[in-house]
């Protein structure tokens, strides 16, 4: 009986094959063709929340305009801010963070929770980030009106230059795929990453501008330079409130989206197969 | 044409508990230097299959028997490439459809129609599929108008009459059962039966884990005897169940 096969160093030289990587790649475009089983299972949950309340999957929107009001009069008085400026502003980065942070909490879980469904469904296993993706997609487009809401309220639709966030979104979505895929993996083997992720998202949401903006910032802070969340926030949150993206920003997020994605088909292609065996 | 052939497969299960889990486990060894980890790095291991070798052919309708940890569902799920073994080769022509628990994905807050969808995309079929055998799974079903009411509205047995429905309207290369499937009251059992029946012969292979000798001798044609992970007898089904009696005495 080969008692050590499972050392993590072991399982690193089986998978790391061109056979392996194939079967990951293979995994993950299966899993892109099965899109109507995951786009069925992501609006179910969704609808699984709201079921037999009135308003349903609206309730989305409106704790997050609940929320945003409070911080809104809360934050926009500290902060000695202009309301028609600043309510917008924080709008837009509290609705994105409410798209960004769970691409990874829930990713970090999206193998953990599909336990059951994993040991009984010979279906390719990328389904379950895929779903975590596009469910997270479509509360977005539930709480985006929140945004247009108060930004018509003070007269100020950010016009055209809007659409360019589409392709920003498109881009984080790809990110939340590669995010899915490593964090899911790792968190599967080892069960304290879900928990060590939880805290790093919550220290993000005050290190990264969402509720201050760059600008009260003394000097162009490293907090700034170095945070991904502010980069992969600026793309999407600039072209919402009426400001063309950044190319620099694009461009660091496109680096980042391919170093994550090279990283992420590592780890998946090394340690997909071993999923089934450790949920 | 479906086929099935392993050969050498050993499946062994690592039990992480909590202690080897974490990461404070791993990580800690490297900061101490690894002293503590050397000790720490045997995993325990659960041997479910061992070398297990086994060819299927097209046709051929296979039941497994064994104890209660015999290896009977690890090898299902490894048919169905749920498990990819760490030694040996599985090579699988055909699409495999586990039916291990036939509600898997109904939603007790969604429809009848609904829940004939979800169940439907959860077993690989397309939806343009399932809108063509609506009104056939609808009318098996004899649930009425019911299917236009959330199921949690509807008995445990109702339900039972719903997922069976719905899973034999698949149309699998390789079918692999687990406990055979149960089905409601009596009056639904016959017409059950006979669904069963038409329903195997359409796939191209069934395996079958169960204890019920009824239901093996009914639908398959061989037979094979697993005990502690391994394959020890595999022949027609009359003298694999008379051996499996004669070991559960002994």
């Amino acid at each position: 009986m080969a008692m050590n096969g499972f050392s993590l160093n072991a399982q690193l030289k089986a998978g790391l094959k061109s056979s392996s990587f194939q079967k990951a790649i293979l995994d993950i475009v299966d899993g892109w063709r099965s899109r109507n089983l995951w786009l069925a299972m992501g609006i179910q949950d969704i609808r699984k929340r709201y079921r037999r309340s009135v308003l349903g999957p609206f309730w989305l929107t409106i704790s997050m305009g609940v929320m945003i009001a409070a911080m809104g009069l809360v934050w926009g008085v500290i902060f000695n801010q202009q309301m028609d400026e600043y309510l917008p502003y924080l709008c837009a980065g509290f609705v994105l963070w409410g798209f960004i942070s769970p691409l990874l909490l829930e990713g970090a879980t999206a193998f953990i929770v599909a336990e059951g469904m994993i040991k009984q469904l010979n279906a390719p296993l990328s389904i379950y980030v895929y779903g975590v993706v596009w469910r997270n997609f479509v509360i977005l487009l539930h709480n985006v009106w929140i945004l247009f809401l108060v930004q018509m309220w003070y007269g100020k639709l950010p016009g055209w230059v809007a659409l360019t966030s589409v392709p920003g979104i498109a881009l984080l979505a790809l990110n939340g795929m590669w995010v899915g895929l490593l964090l899911g993996v790792l968190s599967a083997r080892f069960r304290d990453v879900p928990q060590i992720v939880a805290n790093i998202i919550q220290v993000m949401f005050f290190v990264t501008p969402i509720i201050w903006k760059p600008s009260m910032m003394p000097d162009r802070a490293i907090i700034l330079d170095v945070n991904p969340f502010y980069y992969a926030l600026s793309i999407v949150r600039d072209p919402l409130l009426g400001r063309a993206p950044s190319i620099e920003h694009w461009l660091i997020m496109i680096a980042i989206t391919i170093c994550g994605w090279a990283c992420a088909l590592v780890a998946y292609s090394v340690y997909r197969w071993r999923l089934a065996y450790w949920v | 044409m479906a086929s099935v052939s392993l050969t050498d497969v050993s499946v062994s299960f690592p039990i992480y508990d909590a202690s080897n889990t974490s990461l404070k486990k791993r990580l800690l060894p490297t900061l101490t230097g690894g002293r503590i980890g050397a000790a720490d790095t045997h995993v325990p291991v659960v041997q479910a299959l061992e070398d297990v070798t086994l060819s299927i052919e097209h046709g051929d309708r296979v039941g497994l028997v064994g104890h209660n940890g015999a290896g009977k569902t690890t090898l299902l799920r490894v048919l169905a490439g749920i498990f990819e073994p760490a030694q040996g080769q599985v090579s699988i022509c055909g699409r495999a459809v586990p039916l291990f628990d036939i509600g898997l994905g109904m939603d007790s807050e969604g429809t009848g129609y609904e829940n004939i969808y979800l169940r439907g995309l959860f077993l690989g079929m397309p939806r343009k599929d399932i809108s063509e055998r609506l009104d056939d799974i609808a009318s098996f079903t004899q649930l009425g108008d019911f299917l236009r009411l959330p199921i949690r509205t509807y008995s445990t047995g109702m339900r039972m009459r719903l997922a069976f429905a719905i899973s034999t309207s698949v149309e699998p290369d390789i079918l692999l059962l687990d406990e055979g499937i149960g089905a409601g009251d009596a009056a639904f059992v016959e017409q059950a039966n006979q669904r069963i029946q038409s329903f195997a012969d359409s796939a191209g292979i069934i395996v079958l884990a169960s204890h019920s000798e009824a239901l093996i001798r009914r639908l398959c044609s061989t037979a094979v005897l697993m005990e502690r992970g391994r394959v020890v007898e595999v022949g027609d089904v009359e003298t694999i169940l008379e051996h499996y009696r004669t070991q559960a005495t002994a």
